[in-house]
């Protein structure tokens, strides 16, 4: 994987003759037991290893929720309902499954936040950072697909609102939307090609998962400081220091999903969802899960339906050319208070759309996406390039990650110090 | 500012918008004031420590069997279930009793046939195992009997009904105040979150049907139209199908409880909500173990965690 040289020592006869022909073990000892990380990194990096875990818990909960869910229109919704009653366990794995789905989301926004909030897109991490884009979107699609599978009032009305989005394409539309269904509308083929991507998906989701670890052991780990690993002083092995500190957030992160998974089971759903699907009949506001609704609301403060799409995709696509947009040598926003301020206000810019998002759209509610939306792509397109151009450091930068954690940082608090250096 | 400062001030800020959100936003009621507004009630079955009160969910059972399934029916789930742990535990004699006039279609005879001569469907008695059905033969024939309205399977209908968070307001009265009115309403909504999670809040739906059925009034308030149907101040809408189903002593409880309207709200709401969550008991009894060795396991993965790092300046 990565370009360091390997240290791995075969110490039996059998490893030996083992590394000689399929070097696995030297590849785990030089990936994820000696690889080196830089010192400094803090706990908004330890998403990566509870996103896993989330990947894992679906995977599991999901092959033993198919042994039991049948993808048939008259049947799915008391399908699922059989699992939560009479399976042995079937409720605990579909609580675990369904709430997963929303812990795995949770995990990934913070991970996509501390990314553009240190700069982690930036040279020489951008293949690694569109890898990244490609899973997310894989799991919009996963997450969606599964949301379908109940076939509940908001199943089946999520999935009419969404494949029409593709509609609004010009001349194809139509045809490509009868193509998603394979039929004339949401009905039986679809619910029946929508379980079987939701199981396709995740391998896919796999694959790219490992080439996005892959290509982040290529160019290792960025950090806090958002400087450059210089020497060796910089990093400590990936085991047992970042092993320890990763796995002690996955627990405490499975300690509130747990919390969910048994007190608040439904919490995140929406009660539409135990009605069964009725496609003559239209639920009072068509919600989608909580994840979506910033996008769902970008998608409907724009008043024109191919509108309303383009804005939709294009909010997640400025996101993906982030590296171009923002060309400022300085990884770190606690080096830029300038591009640190927007940041913030656009973290509330999107929280902010989440709530409008999950409101009808009607009055004020449309205005306020607007405003909001106009941001979103404001600061993507316009705030961030100018800042790239224009902001320059007003601090001194640590000279290395090993001068920023050895400095005089133990002495005074850090904003103290910045105060004091004179600047 | 670092991560962490920032971050702290964004909860601070959070918070107070929430508190603010809270006290100073009205929360719409419609036409109806207070009336219409579904309060949260006290359930034995809400709450970390929540289960089932088996007398209750008897009480809620025979409220069921002698009023709602007159139209309703709870198809997904079956006799049996009446009597598994963590439900209203009928003894299997006590099933037997109550299910000994219960009649189900019969499957083809040895001749093959459904119908006897008259043209009338085949019946059978009803078996532990059989599902609990509504008393029409198809929707069709349920809508017919009902002026044209369905009567819902009730299976579910306890996890099929929520109260929302705040109801929408009619937004600012001049356009500078939208800011203030937007955020205000985004902090009731964070705040009711948070009360939500902090109370483990998932009874919406047993505290609509509680609301639902004590909120016929005697007579249709002036001014509303409902045409055929029935006034109800908490059904969207007003205008619902289902006539007042219960009153005070529409049931005579077989444990001796005083049989008024809101005891019998109460109790079949309860029951509603067993028939939609009936692992509950097993769910909370479970979770509390689980979160006690999650929180033990965190607390040592730390000590762990800093044992390894002492030392190490980060």
């Amino acid at each position: 994987m990565g370009h360091h040289e390997s240290n791995y020592e075969p110490k039996w006869g059998i490893a030996k003759w083992f590394d000689e022909r399929l070097p696995v073990a030297r590849m785990v000892s030089d990936q994820f037991i000696v690889f080196p990380t830089p010192r400094n990194l803090n706990y908004w990096w330890t998403m990566g290893m509870v996103l896993f875990f989330f990947l894992i818990i679906q995977l599991i909960t999901g092959i033993i929720l198919a042994m039991h869910y049948i993808p048939h229109a008259d049947m799915a919704f008391n399908s699922v309902e059989h699992i939560m009653r009479d399976v042995n366990w079937g409720w605990l794995m579909r609580n675990m499954h369904s709430n997963g789905a929303s812990f795995f989301f949770i995990a990934v926004y913070i991970h996509i936040l501390r990314g553009m909030y240190y700069g982690s897109y930036k040279a020489p991490r951008e293949v690694l950072w569109l890898v990244g884009i490609v899973i997310y979107i894989l799991m919009m699609a996963a997450a969606f697909m599964g949301y379908v599978l109940p076939w509940g009032q908001m199943s089946f009305w999520g999935a009419t609102v969404i494949t029409n989005l593709f509609s609004a394409i010009p001349l194809v539309g139509d045809s490509i939307t009868q193509f998603l269904w394979g039929a004339y509308a949401v009905s039986q083929p679809t619910l029946n090609r929508f379980f079987s991507l939701h199981y396709l998906v995740p391998m896919l989701l796999v694959a790219f998962v490992f080439i996005h670890v892959w290509a982040l052991h290529v160019v290792g780990s960025n950090n806090p400081e958002g400087l450059s690993v210089k020497s060796s002083d910089d990093t400590l092995p990936f085991h047992p220091y970042f092993t320890m500190k990763d796995m002690y957030m996955s627990v405490v992160f499975l300690t509130v999903y747990a919390f969910f998974v048994f007190y608040m089971s439904n919490y995140m759903g929406h009660p539409d969802n135990f009605i069964r699907a009725n496609p003559l009949v239209t639920p009072a506001h068509i919600v989608p899960e909580w994840y979506f609704l910033p996008f769902y609301a970008v998608l409907r403060a724009i008043p024109d339906k191919l509108g309303g799409v383009v804005a939709m995709f294009g909010a997640i696509m400025v996101v993906a050319v982030l590296p171009w947009l923002d060309r400022n040598p300085i990884r770190s926003l606690r080096y830029r208070p300038k591009a640190r301020f927007f940041f913030i206000v656009f973290v509330v810019v999107a929280m902010l759309l989440g709530f409008l998002g999950a409101k009808p759209a009607e009055g004020w509610y449309v205005t306020a996406s607007r405003i909001l939306t106009a941001y979103w792509f404001i600061y993507f397109l316009v705030i961030v390039p100018l800042l790239s151009k224009m902001e320059t450091t007003n601090r001194r930068m640590p000279g290395s990650i090993t001068d920023a954690v050895l400095g005089d940082h133990g002495k005074l608090p850090k904003d103290a110090q910045t105060a004091s250096s004179g600047q | 500012m670092s991560v962490k400062n920032t971050l702290a001030s964004f909860a601070v800020a959070l918070t107070v918008l929430g508190g603010i959100g809270t006290a100073g936003a009205a929360q719409k009621t419609g036409d109806y004031g207070d009336k219409a507004h579904v309060e949260r009630q006290s359930w034995s079955f809400s709450g970390l420590l929540g289960s089932y009160d088996k007398a209750q969910l008897k009480r809620g059972f025979q409220v069921y069997n002698e009023v709602c399934t007159a139209c309703h029916g709870m198809n997904l789930l079956s006799w049996r279930n009446l009597m598994e742990e963590g439900g209203p535990e009928f003894t299997k004699a006590e099933l037997e009793a109550i299910i000994a006039d219960k009649e189900v279609p019969a499957d083809p005879n040895d001749e093959g046939l459904t119908h006897g001569d008259d043209g009338s469907r085949l019946m059978r008695k009803a078996f532990l195992t059989d599902r609990i059905l509504a008393p029409y033969a198809n929707d069709k024939a349920a809508m017919a009997a009902n002026g044209g309205a369905l009567p819902p399977d009730l299976s579910v209908m306890a996890k099929a009904r929520g109260i929302p968070h705040v109801a929408g307001n009619a937004g600012p009265s001049v356009w500078y105040k939208a800011p203030f009115v937007g955020l205000m309403e985004y902090g009731s909504w964070i705040a009711g979150t948070l009360r939500d999670i902090g109370t483990q809040y998932q009874e919406a739906g047993a505290d609509y049907i509680y609301a639902l059925m004590v909120s016929y009034p005697e007579e249709t308030p002036a001014g509303a139209d409902v045409g055929d149907r029935s006034f109800n101040y908490v059904f969207p809408g007003n205008a619902i199908s289902m006539g007042a189903p219960i009153a005070d002593e529409a049931v005579e409880y077989a444990d001796g409880t005083k049989p008024t309207l809101d005891q019998h709200a109460r109790d079949i709401a309860a029951l509603m909500m067993w028939a939609a969550e009936p692992h509950l008991n097993a769910r909370k009894s479970l979770g509390l173990k689980v979160l006690i060795y999650l929180i033990i396991l965190s607390g040592l993965m730390y000590a762990v965690k800093r044992t390894i790092w002492a030392g190490v300046k980060h």
